[in-house]
């Protein structure tokens, strides 16, 4: 993998900020996209841009068949079959399509897990009003998850397990299969929110055996705005959709209507059809690459940084230091220094990380924090750069007068 | 080196003024930016519509730390019903630094905690979002 190639992709990574070139660690927010996305996405406005499905015309075929094969690059990048792909806006969105069409019944038990994104609790917690549960597993304090409480938190009751994929904060990477086999043992279903791992470990649904698999494009260098729910079919066809109107629909009257077939009955109204065939050059291009040698490149950043953490004194790195288990997210404090300071002293130097609750609030709760400071690396991410960012702390230590 | 952090902004972070417990207050209130974690809360003694004490507690980013100490010290001795005149320009000015979009907030809480107290001591109504 050359970064260094890989870096010429992406016009953005030329940009100076307050003098400096700019330096990106905050892709675990939003990815950088190369400009074989922003590519597709002029090439369809420029040259097919056409309403989907119900067109005769050529613009529409073309606009229909650029939309559906990237429905099926998705699914090939994850081994699902393209009928199990429905488009969304984002992996929020995913996750509150299930919420809201599995047919949950009172007293039904959803187990996730305290380092969970809100948008993988919100959406659950919304349901206890429906006199559902929602029970959280604990981590240990490497910020691994505490395996032995599935078991203890499962019940008969437990209609599903919602998990993420990788941690937003923690960049704990969590043993998916393992979960799925104690969900499955117990006949739970097993919802992954992948919104920040897809992107950057391979994710197989077939083998983990997932049943909803939850993901946003902009995390993986397409757009914002598009995203994907994986679904198993024979649970899509029993699903009712949530939202109603255009192109869900085989017949309507003015009595009644019949839903389409899946998925598209799950995509009401005109699609985000720039986004998808914006999502689908993305998949190609994490193709190109390679998911595994990405996954590689990340590691060594995560070794390398963690590595770097141990020199500085005052500070707190949050965190598995195994890094068969942890992504490349870095997440930080100064003492006594808030995590909107040391963002503000970073961007003076260019460098680009996120600060704050991380939407993370019950994880931030659990860790005994207000905010955090979180620098994240993705394939275009060099050791220089986190050389930089450690070159910055010295800043803070400046202003802050930290010794 | 950044404009922000200037000496005196600083200075009120690391050594607050009129910082802890009011035992003796008849107003407290408290306000909260919970996107940044920053929380304050104003403990003042008003006596015949005049502030005779105010103190804080709280905890947050220099930003909103160093405005809520320095807002102590210029209302001590304010009458209550000045408070209400109080305007985010007057604490951009006591600040003096340039202020990103981002950071506004950090800035103000203060004065909404302050304006929030004085309205209520006073029973009338503020308007919540421009304050």
């Amino acid at each position: 993998m050359n970064v260094k190639n890989i870096r010429q992709d992406f016009p953005i990574l030329k940009r100076k900020v307050n003098g400096k070139r700019l330096v990106y660690l905050d892709s675990t927010a939003t990815s950088q996209k190369p400009k074989q996305v922003i590519e597709a996405i002029t090439d369809f406005y420029e040259t097919y841009n056409a309403n989907v499905h119900r067109g005769i015309h050529k613009l529409s075929e073309e606009a229909t068949e650029h939309y559906e094969s990237s429905r099926k690059k998705i699914a090939a990048f994850i081994s699902a079959r393209p009928d199990e792909i429905v488009f969304t806006r984002n992996a929020t969105e995913s996750i509150n399509l299930v919420a809201n069409s599995l047919d949950w019944k009172k007293g039904d038990e959803i187990v996730t897990t305290i380092m969970e994104h809100h948008s993988n609790i919100v959406p659950w917690l919304e349901l206890k009003d429906q006199g559902m549960k929602v029970k959280f597993v604990d981590i240990n304090d490497d910020g691994t998850l505490k395996m032995e409480q599935f078991g203890k938190l499962i019940t008969k009751n437990t209609k599903l397990v919602a998990v993420t994929g990788c941690s937003n904060v923690l960049g704990t990477i969590n043993p998916l299969a393992e979960i799925s086999k104690i969900a499955h043992d117990n006949k739970s279903l097993l919802l992954i929110d992948a919104a920040q791992s897809a992107a950057h470990t391979k994710l197989d649904v077939a083998a983990i055996n997932a049943d909803f698999v939850a993901f946003s494009g902009h995390k993986m260098l397409a757009p914002t705005g598009i995203g994907a729910l994986f679904a198993k079919k024979s649970l899509l066809e029993k699903m009712k959709p949530f939202m109603k109107g255009g192109d869900m629909i085989k017949e309507v009257t003015t009595e009644s209507a019949t839903w389409n077939d899946v998925p598209y009955k799950f995509e009401a109204g005109t699609p985000n059809v720039a986004g998808a065939i914006g999502f689908g050059a993305a998949i190609d291009y994490i193709n190109r690459i390679g998911i595994d040698s990405i996954r590689q490149h990340e590691k060594e950043l995560i070794g390398y940084a963690l590595k770097l953490a141990e020199k500085e004194k005052k500070m707190t790195f949050y965190g598995t230091k195994h890094i068969e288990e942890r992504a490349g997210i870095l997440t930080f404090n100064f003492e006594n220094i808030h995590g909107h300071d040391v963002a503000t002293i970073l961007d003076q130097e260019g460098i680009a990380i996120r600060s704050g609750h991380l939407c993370a609030q019950p994880l931030m709760s659990r860790l005994s924090i207000n905010s955090a400071c979180r620098a994240s690396f993705y394939l275009y991410t060099t050791e220089e750069e986190i050389d930089i960012l450690f070159d910055a702390f010295k800043n803070v230590r400046k202003v802050f007068r930290i010794d | 080196m950044i404009e922000i952090y200037q000496e005196n902004i600083l200075d009120h972070y690391k050594n607050p003024r009129n910082k802890g417990e009011l035992k003796n207050a008849n107003i407290r209130q408290k306000e909260s930016n919970p996107l940044c974690g920053d929380v304050l809360e104003y403990q003042l003694l008003v006596k015949k519509g005049v502030i005779e004490e105010i103190r804080f507690i709280g905890s947050g980013c220099a930003i909103s730390l160093a405005a809520a100490s320095m807002l102590t010290e210029k209302v001590k001795g304010k009458k209550i019903e000045e408070i209400k005149n109080l305007s985010k320009e007057e604490i951009y000015g006591m600040l003096g630094i340039p202020l990103t979009p981002s950071r506004v907030k950090c800035a103000l809480l203060c004065l909404k905690a302050i304006k929030v107290a004085a309205y209520s001591y006073l029973h009338e109504k503020m308007d919540e979002e421009t304050f």
